[in-house]
């Protein structure tokens, strides 16, 4: 097959009932500047860790809302907490105050 | 045998915190790795140990460090502590003059004058009473500048004093009661026998006027007895457990110890020789843009010391060094803050597995740049740096120049210090692969954690020394800008790093500097700083906004500073320019 550079996402249920949305509202309180991102992506595209891994930042956040612990748990320790994803934000999420607060909820919650 | 009752409270409370302090300061430095105590053994047997007497004698007694910040509060500290070691070493000396036995009893200096009431039979009687009444006269007078200290602080240049904790207020008040109390019992004393000397004769005549002294005068040496059992009860959990932890820390430190990545014995002794003194509020600048309070030093101590940490008071800081540069103890403020951070952290580690695909195949030159991170998102700097080596014919190795790895001090400020090892060791294997004799940073962050952390067996230097270093050396010619700018020095460079000349001799040689108050050390921080995890948005611009207001002056046409996360910060909010250090030498070079 012909290689555009880009791959199609495999389709998929978020099934929102058995989802836990503890994170979200844990965020919404400590980092309230969660809630103001607007999936644009500009995270992921100058991300330091991105560019050799499957860290997607705008990804997290949009699974942060849908309540997906278990893939944000394992994206999230690939972040080398640079600081460039907070630089480009448009929306002036804190991202590294996002990304410390969801590693210590983690613990926390022993996942 | 001199003996009353009252003098069992004072020993009772002297004995018990000598107990207690040898037990904490065994404890805390038997905690430390087997390689530091076997240096401060080495030291004790060095030329060290007169280092040693000369710092406790400036900084534990006469507080030479706080004289420099500001007379007053100098004089005021420096009478407390000054002049309760020569009322102490007077009052022993007087001891040995009045008894023949050598072996004295621990309270007969303090209690002197109770127990000898006949002058005529005292050798040097006038001379010890005269010292004796000038040394408190010297420290009283220090306590009327202290409570004038609480009423109105800015006569101490300072905008704010400390708010103390409950065990402070109990030790504050007990101390400021003895030298009173002292003086009123001694005056009663000399007011029946006419044993005291300048100020406790007439103090006390004036006494025996109004009062019955007879009946008084016992009651107040229970008193003075009483008052100094609570200081010595409540010292330890208290800000003047700093008095005898300084005089420790200053022997460890002339051993050559110091907080690097974890919270050691050591630390537990900066933490608990910090005064409260609050020098370092003023400097803070969360504290003075924002009014939060929560990360000063001068707070934060106090919390760790009552085991009472908050996250906020751990991450709400921008690392800026400014009340680290401002503390009279020279304590190691930023370490003991981010070992703190990496004490609380005990997450799961980060996983680096896709380091390995990042390539370390380089052409090899004498010259490596890595732009770092910031550089990368403010183009204009790298770009001025690639022109620059072009214009000198420099061969040079952009090592990331396809985006990069970290260096890693975003992730040890963080806290997360053997995470932070796994980026180093990686970037450790590119530079080697480079082969280059020189690494050349545009970024302050990177050349800190480069300089101090890698251990790197080539030269370091950020993109301001390499400049000075070519201009030295004649490679540089430069065109000189009819411009009037500010330099603003970036933490990690300026008081972080110490380079404070290189740039401004290479600016001198360019344009016309303007001179502000908050330079080199005093420089401020813009706010955007990486070690900060709670600012948001409308916090980084505020504190912006006011550095930027500061550092400007009338004249300046532009900000210029050496920082890429400085400049994207400083321009959200300046009306002129903002440009790096390198965007000027290269508009400025001679082809
Ligand atoms: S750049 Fe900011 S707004 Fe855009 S997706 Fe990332 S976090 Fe959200
Ligand atoms: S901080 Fe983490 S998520 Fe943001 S750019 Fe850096 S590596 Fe990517
Ligand atoms: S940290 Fe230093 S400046 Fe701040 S209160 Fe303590 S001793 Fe004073
Ligand atoms: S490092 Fe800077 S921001 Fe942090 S407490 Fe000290 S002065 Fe304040
Ligand atoms: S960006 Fe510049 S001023 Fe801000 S913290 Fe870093 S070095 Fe300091």
């Amino acid at each position: 097959m012909k290689n555009f550079g880009f791959s199609v996402n495999k389709s998929r249920v978020i099934e929102y009932d058995q989802n836990d949305r503890a994170l979200f509202y844990y965020l919404m309180r400590v980092e309230p500047s969660v809630s103001l991102c607007i999936a644009c992506g500009a995270c992921t595209a100058t991300c330091s860790a991105g560019a050799f891994s499957s860290l997607d930042f705008h990804k997290i956040m949009l699974s942060i809302r849908r309540g997906e612990k278990v893939y944000i748990a394992k994206e999230i320790t690939q972040c080398m907490l640079c600081g460039k994803c907070q630089l480009v934000c448009p929306k002036n999420v804190n991202t590294r105050g996002v990304i410390l607060q969801i590693l210590s909820f983690l613990q926390s919650s022993q996942l | 045998m001199k003996f009353d009752w009252f003098v069992v409270p004072f020993a009772v409370g002297l004995v018990g915190l000598i107990l207690f302090l040898t037990l904490k300061y065994v404890r805390w430095i038997l905690s430390l790795p087997k390689e530091e105590r076997k240096k401060i053994r080495k030291s004790f047997f060095s030329t060290k140990i007169f280092a040693f007497v000369w710092e406790v004698f400036r900084e534990a007694l006469l507080h030479v460090r706080i004289f420099k910040k500001n007379i007053i509060l100098g004089y005021m500290h420096s009478s407390f502590a000054f002049g309760w070691f020569l009322l102490i070493v007077f009052g022993a000396i007087e001891v040995e003059f009045a008894n023949s036995r050598h072996a004295n009893h621990l309270y007969e200096p303090i209690f002197f004058r109770f127990f000898h009431r006949d002058p005529s039979v005292l050798e040097h009687h006038a001379f010890f009473t005269f010292i004796m009444d000038a040394i408190l006269l010297y420290i009283l007078s220090g306590l009327l500048l202290a409570l004038t200290k609480r009423l109105y602080s800015r006569l101490m240049g300072m905008k704010k004093t400390t708010r103390l904790y409950w065990t402070d207020k109990i030790a504050l008040y007990s101390l400021w009661l003895i030298f009173p109390l002292r003086l009123l019992a001694e005056s009663s004393t000399a007011g029946i026998y006419a044993n005291g000397g300048f100020m406790t004769n007439h103090v006390g005549s004036f006494l025996a006027n109004l009062l019955p002294l007879e009946k008084i005068m016992y009651p107040l040496w229970w008193m003075y007895s009483i008052d100094l059992f609570l200081f010595f009860a409540f010292l330890p959990f208290s800000r003047y457990m700093h008095i005898p932890t300084e005089i420790v820390l200053i022997a460890l430190r002339q051993a050559g110890i110091y907080t690097k990545n974890k919270i050691t014995g050591f630390s537990q002794l900066e933490i608990n020789a910090c005064s409260s003194c609050g020098i370092c509020i003023d400097a803070c600048q969360i504290q003075d843009v924002l009014g939060r309070q929560n990360m000063i030093p001068a707070y934060l101590f106090q919390k760790i010391r009552h085991e009472k940490v908050l996250k906020p008071a751990l991450y709400d800081c921008l690392i800026c060094g400014r009340c680290e540069e401002a503390c009279p103890v020279n304590i190691n403020i930023l370490n003991i803050k981010v070992a703190k951070r990496n004490e609380k952290l005990n997450h799961k580690h980060q996983q680096y597995d896709y380091l390995r695909q990042v390539t370390t195949e380089l052409p090899k030159t004498q010259i490596a740049y890595f732009a770092g991170c910031m550089s990368h998102l403010t183009p204009s700097i790298k770009k001025a740096m690639v022109s620059i080596f072009e214009k000198t014919h420099t061969p040079f190795t952009f090592i990331d120049e396809d985006g990069s790895i970290c260096c890693g001090r975003p992730l040890q400020l963080s806290g997360k210090i053997e995470d932070a090892k796994i980026l180093m060791q990686k970037n450790k294997e590119i530079i080697a692969a480079s082969g280059a004799e020189i690494l050349v940073t545009s970024c302050p962050i990177c050349y800190k954690v480069f300089n101090e952390e890698y251990q790197l067996a080539i030269k370091v230097m950020h993109h301001s020394q390499l400049f000075d270093l070519w201009s030295k050396q004649g490679k540089l010619k430069l065109n000189a800008q009819p411009i009037k700018a500010s330099y603003h020095d970036p933490c990690d460079l300026g008081r972080g790093s110490h380079v404070y000349d290189a740039p401004r001799h290479i600016l001198n040689q360019v344009i016309t500097l303007q001179e502000t108050a908050y330079q080199k050390e005093h420089s401020l921080c813009c706010g955007g700083s990486l070690g900060n995890f709670y600012f948001q948005e409308k916090d980084k611009v505020q504190v912006a906004q006011d550095a930027y207001d500061k550092i400007m002056t009338n004249h300046s046409e532009m900000l210029i500073t050496s920082c890429p996360l400085c400049k994207k910060t400083f321009q959200k909010v300046a009306e002129k320019p903002v440009i790096d250090l390198a965007e000027i030498i290269d508009k400025a070079l001679m082809q």
